[in-house]
């Protein structure tokens, strides 16, 4: 993997003022690089900044402070015409609810196509088409579903829907936020499977931002734990799942409920909690464990981490 | 000891009457319930878990209707200790609402946020339902409030008392509900997706909190759950329902060391473990039927891959697994008539790994 990554962020840093006296530091510092055709996982708990960093990056927010570089283009300060372009259309977002994030008002031919009118990619109508009828067929609908409405589709179908209005604007990066956690256990399936099919044809990178960990180690080729707004832990998703060193990363890995009774009824989830820790994010330095494998630490968290690695079950 | 049955339901069918004509929600679900045991009920979304557990609470849209079958409570009464048994279909609303409901069987709902009312504040809502049902004082029903917080893993309880539901942290909000269906002593609760909204880490505590209680309180859950991990974590034995009926039941070790309905086959399969490396995840093609049609024959028919002719015709009835005496399958494979079909290759490999670590825990 020694191509060049298509994003870089950079010690990203998102703030919140919510009054004079008092800001939220949602995002506090953070630096991750994705590379083409990988899928980055991004997991923490509610409130750790997750999907708040994945908004930052495609510019849902202005970012308080730290360098976004997307294929090449810096696109964290103002954007000159050409790199604003080069993210509207390059960068693409899938977003979690889809009862929600489709129009209901608009077909479907005209909600996957609106990317490509505002662009104006095409040179012709039938061309437009054209390319809206491949992108439903590339994810398993059909021809007849573009003149129907959102309300007529299910969960799974729409959350299709929300895919190929990604898809059509044949982008380098999808950021998926939490794109399958309202759907159904079987359906989810379907849709990952479609996500990985869609990676293999296409090169693809996702940043696929999620809580339910074992479909993010599936899915994932590296992960990104956030805490509190910091990124604790990073590494390959073998490295995260196998040896983890951070304590909050533990304890995340620890709560996952295993579908198997007979070691599930046994089984204690860790605790973990910030300000009884004793740790202190604000200090530490990501440290490098292997090439791939980094922790968030203070020189001596470090070693009382490494004395502990072997503590899990 | 003597297993005490305190729920039994029979040949449930309930339907609701919406615009595009009646939908059968649930057709023909049996089972029972006994004295601190944990049954969980899973299924997709539709497949009529959530209507199965109103209708045991009493609670079904004024668009539903219960067309047949019987839910039966059996219970003890507090002060004379007589026995007593009540079948609620034909009881009066008033009557479920005084006698049963929050006082025999209570619920938690999976969101924390909308079955608190934000603008009371916890120790109020903690209050209310004692003082409802038990006419306590206000100073009783207070000191038993706290007490209550406490059992839940709530510290500084006096001063949780006067917080507002916005106050609090999803698992905290949680907490306070099953304070608060624990409050009257019931000996059922009914947790429908308890940990949907919350965290993993949170989940797990939650999950924790709510199995010990019951052992210390030698109270019956009843869970309603798609997540199978969940499951693993907490139930005794286990109702797979699929549109409307219950399509496989037995102990949890039944369900997934030795499944036997394709159906439940796909569930088990479709969900990653952390060890899945396939290159592509199994999935269930199709989706689940539309109940507002009538259904002939098996309604997983369609979707099965290992569907008889017989399947598209004649629902299967219950078969009971040979050889164990709490395994039932409702699927025209387990007809001694029937072809042998194994479960797919895959699952088989997985089952055996999840035995082999079971082992090891020992």
């Amino acid at each position: 993997m020694n191509k060049e990554p298509i994003l870089v962020v950079k010690d990203l840093k998102q703030h919140f003022k919510v009054n004079r006296k008092f800001t939220v530091k949602a995002v506090d510092g953070i630096s991750f690089e994705i590379y083409p055709g990988e899928t980055y996982g991004l997991v923490g708990e509610s409130g750790s900044g997750k999907s708040t960093t994945g908004r930052s990056i495609i510019r849902l927010y202005e970012p308080t402070a730290g360098n976004i570089v997307f294929n090449g283009e810096d696109i964290s300060g103002k954007m000159s015409k050409k790199a604003l372009k080069n993210l509207r259309t390059n960068m693409q977002m899938i977003f979690q609810d889809p009862m929600a994030c489709l129009n209901p008002r608009k077909k479907v031919l005209d909600i996957i196509g609106e990317g490509l009118d505002i662009h104006k990619s095409y040179s012709s109508l039938e061309e437009r088409n054209e390319k809206i009828y491949e992108m439903l067929e590339l994810v398993g609908l059909s021809r007849e579903h573009a003149s129907r409405y959102p309300h007529q589709f299910s969960g799974g179908q729409r959350q299709r829907i929300g895919i190929a209005r990604a898809l059509v604007m044949n982008p380098d990066l999808i950021i998926a936020d939490e794109a399958i956690s309202a759907l159904d256990v079987s359906i989810q399936a379907q849709v990952v499977n479609l996500m990985k099919k869609i990676q293999k044809e296409t090169n693809i990178a996702y940043l696929f931002i999620a809580h339910d960990l074992s479909m993010v180690k599936y899915i994932s080729d590296r992960i990104g734990v956030l805490h509190l707004g910091h990124l604790v832990e990073t590494g390959t998703a073998e490295e995260i799942f196998n040896n983890p060193l951070h304590p909050y990363t533990k304890s995340l890995l620890s709560a996952i409920p295993h579908p198997n009774p007979q070691v599930e009824k046994t089984r204690k989830s860790l605790t973990y909690n910030y300000s009884e820790s004793g740790l202190d994010y604000e200090a530490g330095k990501q440290h490098k464990i292997t090439e791939t494998h980094y922790v968030l630490a203070t020189d001596d968290e470090l070693k009382d981490f490494l004395s502990h690695q072997n503590d899990m079950i | 000891m003597e297993r005490e049955r305190i729920l039994k339901i029979r040949d449930l069918r309930i339907s609701f009457k919406t615009d595009a004509g009646t939908v059968q929600a649930i057709r023909g679900v049996d089972f029972d319930l006994y004295q601190g045991e944990t049954i969980a009920i899973v299924g997709e979304s539709g497949s009529g878990k959530s209507v199965t557990t109103k209708a045991i609470m009493g609670i079904l849209a004024s668009n539903g209707q219960i067309d047949s079958g019987s839910i039966e409570y059996v219970w003890h009464d507090e002060n004379t200790g007589e026995r007593q048994e009540r079948d609620i279909v034909k009881m009066s609303k008033d009557d479920i609402q005084k006698i049963i409901r929050g006082r025999k069987i209570a619920m938690v709902f999976q969101d924390p946020m909308t079955s608190l009312n934000p603008t009371m504040t916890i120790g109020k809502q903690i209050m209310e339902p004692m003082m409802y049902h038990y006419g306590k004082t206000k100073e009783e029903a207070y000191a038993r409030a706290i007490e209550l917080l406490q059992e839940v893993g709530i510290t500084d309880a006096q001063k949780r008392m006067k917080n507002y539901p916005h106050q609090l942290s999803g698992g905290m909000r949680q907490r306070v509900v099953i304070a608060i269906a624990l409050s009257c002593d019931p000996y059922v609760l009914i947790c429908d997706e308890p940990t949907t909204a919350l965290d993993v880490t949170i989940q797990a505590k939650i999950l924790e909190l709510i199995k010990e209680l019951q052992v210390k309180k030698n109270i019956s859950v009843i869970y309603i759950t798609h997540d199978l991990g969940v499951v693993a974590k907490v139930a005794d034995y286990v109702n797979v329902m699929y549109a409307g009926k219950i399509v496989e039941k037995g102990t949890i070790d039944d369900i997934f060391y030795d499944p036997r309905h394709p159906y439940t086959w796909g569930l088990l399969s479709s969900m990653p473990d952390l060890d899945t490396d396939d290159d592509e995840l199994y999935t269930i093609p199709g989706s689940p039927p539309n109940l507002a049609h009538e259904v002939t024959g098996d309604a997983f028919a369609p979707r099965n891959q290992f569907a008889l002719n017989i399947d598209l015709r004649v629902d299967p009835p219950m078969f009971d697994v040979p050889g164990s005496d709490s395994h039932q399958v409702a699927s025209w494979l387990m007809h001694e008539k029937a072809p042998k079909v194994d479960m797919p290759e895959s699952l088989k490999k997985r089952i055996l790994k999840m035995k082999k670590e079971g082992l090891k825990n020992e």
